[in-house]
């Protein structure tokens, strides 16, 4: 790759806020937190895998999808079930009826482990399947949507749709999948106890390097020819169409990006948290998400990850203090950020933050030639 | 007689023959049959509502029609999805300027460009010293070529006009499609835009449509006029412009 494909992938002010939360992330958080906060931090930085998804799906390609907790939940739920099987030895099982399953598939007279938990024994399949199960629904749900031309509002109720009857099944079918607790008491990763503090340290740093993997490969797509397709389509979609593109394709594309992402979100939530429960899944989860982007920035991929902070960070001190309000402060930060700033915390910045610390800096500097001056008779103002 | 009609219609660019569209029972188009000859200019005029635009909507695809074949150089092209159909060598113009506002000129263009169609071939898409020299190539012709950095909602309706028929010339197509192209255009516009359709139309067949009788005039080569789903009239301007037929419904009032 030359020097000019480098900077049109990374200009300039991208690569400085790149840096800046690799800061923040990989060495602000760590310093300044005790464990117990940084596996905090950890879990919502999981969410922000979604919104970064979001940013593509929705700020670029005009897709709302509000139920992106399945994709999250899907990924989550694949981590969980190999996690669940390593610890469900038969000397750890010993006192149920049939040792060596699930307890919960225990508590509902399931004596053997069903087929599709079978491919969960091992970890490669398992981290694959963390990948492809979410993709793959996501493209079923891409081909039969987009290719009929079903778009904006109905899109997003059908996600909707998907995502509250995925609740339905989770919680129905709980012999296979642990009802409404979810998948619990999960406790190492091939031997390795993800419960101890070191690994609690481990799993933030992996997060960490992953969550950055997506931002790179997300900048990526956002600067190459199929970024401002996303726009082009948002904006005109027959235009498009009758330029020679298959629109769909792309919507599809996109869509499944942002399935992806969300899944290795729920992956690493699985494995920081230490369980997966349909309340992850759900329509008010999904929803939520789409506040932390919103919140972010619709167009910023670096937005989104600030604004998921942000958000979980006033919901767990807010929380913590009203809980009964809390669900209505979302809603008024929500409408509030898309009446008075629809583009979010990343707005904010590139229209007040950004051009004052620009100016801060240029009065600086001058004021630093002007003192280096020999005959110091100038006054900056 | 049936070998020498279809070898007739092979030396068209694009021939429709009996091409009905209904929507739910009112036929927009009725039994319509026009060809157009390479490097023909053919205008389309006729009072609003004569069904137009729909006769450009069924070509491109973006509407289905209920009878009747349309043909691109011996291809059948009512079955084909629109994509297909602009890669077979059709372009089309929208009545209101359709371009892509928060994206630059060269972007706007870029976009067009014939390759990297697919999602993996968008993905991996270079912005090459072909790319840039057809872009700035298309800019000169469309009187952009200062403009090429601009946001596209910062340029003139004039100028998104000729944007648009830019963003097809790179597409290279045979048969380019223009549904009104000057409208909402000042005097000196026009003119400029008679000028560019003359200079484009070498080496292509171009289907307009058109109210301006004046620009009718200077670019036309034959002229159909449509009323209610038909052929009304069809031949040179002169000829047209004095049917009576003609007169009555579209040219009287």
């Amino acid at each position: 790759m030359s020097m000019q494909n480098i900077r049109a992938f990374m200009p300039r002010q991208d690569l400085i806020a790149f840096l800046v939360l690799a800061v923040v992330i990989f060495i602000a958080m760590p310093l300044a937190m005790d464990i117990f906060r940084l596996n905090l931090v950890g879990k919502y930085l999981t969410y922000a895998f979604v919104a970064v998804g979001l940013v593509l799906c929705w700020g670029y390609g005009g897709i709302l999808s509000l139920g992106q907790g399945v994709f999250f939940g899907l990924g989550g739920y694949c981590m969980a079930m190999f996690l669940k099987l390593e610890s469900s030895t038969p000397e750890a099982t010993a006192i149920q009826s049939t040792p060596g399953i699930p307890d919960f598939m225990d508590w509902n007279q399931i004596t053997e482990i069903p087929w599709f938990w079978e491919p969960f024994h091992s970890l490669p399949l398992a981290l694959i399947a963390v990948l492809i199960v979410p993709t793959i629904f996501a493209y079923i749900i891409g081909v039969a949507m987009f290719k009929r031309r079903v778009g904006g509002v109905y899109f997003a109720i059908i996600t909707q749709a998907v995502a509250s009857i995925l609740t339905i099944l989770i919680i129905g079918q709980q012999g296979y999948t642990g009802g409404v607790n979810g998948i619990t008491d999960l406790r190492t990763l091939l031997g390795w106890d993800i419960r101890s503090d070191s690994a609690k340290y481990v799993l933030y740093f992996v997060n960490g390097i992953l969550l950055f993997a997506c931002l790179l490969f997300a900048q990526y797509v956002r600067k190459s020819k199929l970024g401002r397709i996303l726009l082009a389509m948002r904006e005109r979609e027959d235009r498009v169409r009758f330029t020679g593109y298959d629109v769909s394709n792309f919507k599809i594309f996109v869509f499944c990006l942002g399935a992806a992402f969300s899944a290795i979100g729920g992956a690493m939530f699985t494995l920081q948290v230490g369980f997966m429960s349909p309340s992850f899944v759900g329509i008010v989860p999904s929803i939520e998400m789409v506040i932390f982007c919103a919140v972010g920035g619709r167009m910023s991929i670096i937005g989104a990850v600030y604004g998921t902070l942000v958000v979980n960070w006033a919901k767990t001190s807010f929380s913590e203090s009203f809980p009964e309000l809390w669900l209505f402060a979302m809603g008024a930060l929500f409408i509030g950020v898309v009446m008075a700033f629809p583009s979010g915390l990343a707005g904010l910045y590139r229209n007040h933050v950004g051009p004052f610390i620009e100016k801060s800096y240029k009065r600086l500097r001058l004021s630093y030639e002007n003192y280096r001056k020999p005959d110091n008779l100038v006054t900056s103002d | 007689m049936n070998a020498q009609t279809a070898a007739n219609n092979e030396d068209f660019v694009l021939s429709v023959e009996g091409l009905t569209v209904s929507f739910d029972g009112f036929k927009a188009v009725n039994d319509l049959s026009f060809y157009v000859e390479e490097n023909e200019i053919r205008v389309i005029i006729g009072p609003n509502g004569a069904g137009k635009t729909t006769v450009l909507d069924l070509i491109c695809g973006k509407t289905q029609a209920t009878e009747g074949s349309i043909k691109f150089r011996g291809k059948e092209l009512t079955k084909m999805s629109e994509h297909a159909i602009v890669h077979a060598g059709i372009g089309r113009k929208f009545q209101n300027p359709s371009i892509y506002e928060d994206l630059t000129v060269f972007e706007n263009l870029e976009i067009s460009f014939p390759r990297g169609h697919s999602v993996f071939g968008a993905l991996v898409f270079k912005r090459d010293a072909e790319v840039i020299a057809a872009v700035e190539e298309v800019a000169e012709t469309i009187f952009l070529s200062e403009d090429l950095n601009k946001t596209a909602g910062l340029l003139s309706h004039g100028q998104k006009q000729w944007l648009e028929i830019g963003m097809l010339l790179i597409q290279k197509p045979d048969l380019l499609m223009l549904d009104e192209p000057v409208a909402g255009m000042s005097v000196a516009e026009r003119k400029q835009t008679a000028e560019l359709l003359n200079r484009i139309t070498k080496g292509r067949s171009v289907v307009v449509i058109e109210h301006d009788m004046q620009f009718v005039e200077d670019i036309a080569h034959r002229v159909t006029v449509m009323h209610q789903g038909k052929v009304l009239s069809e031949g040179s301007m002169e000829r047209v412009k004095n049917d009576p037929k003609v007169i009555e419904v579209y040219l009287g009032h």
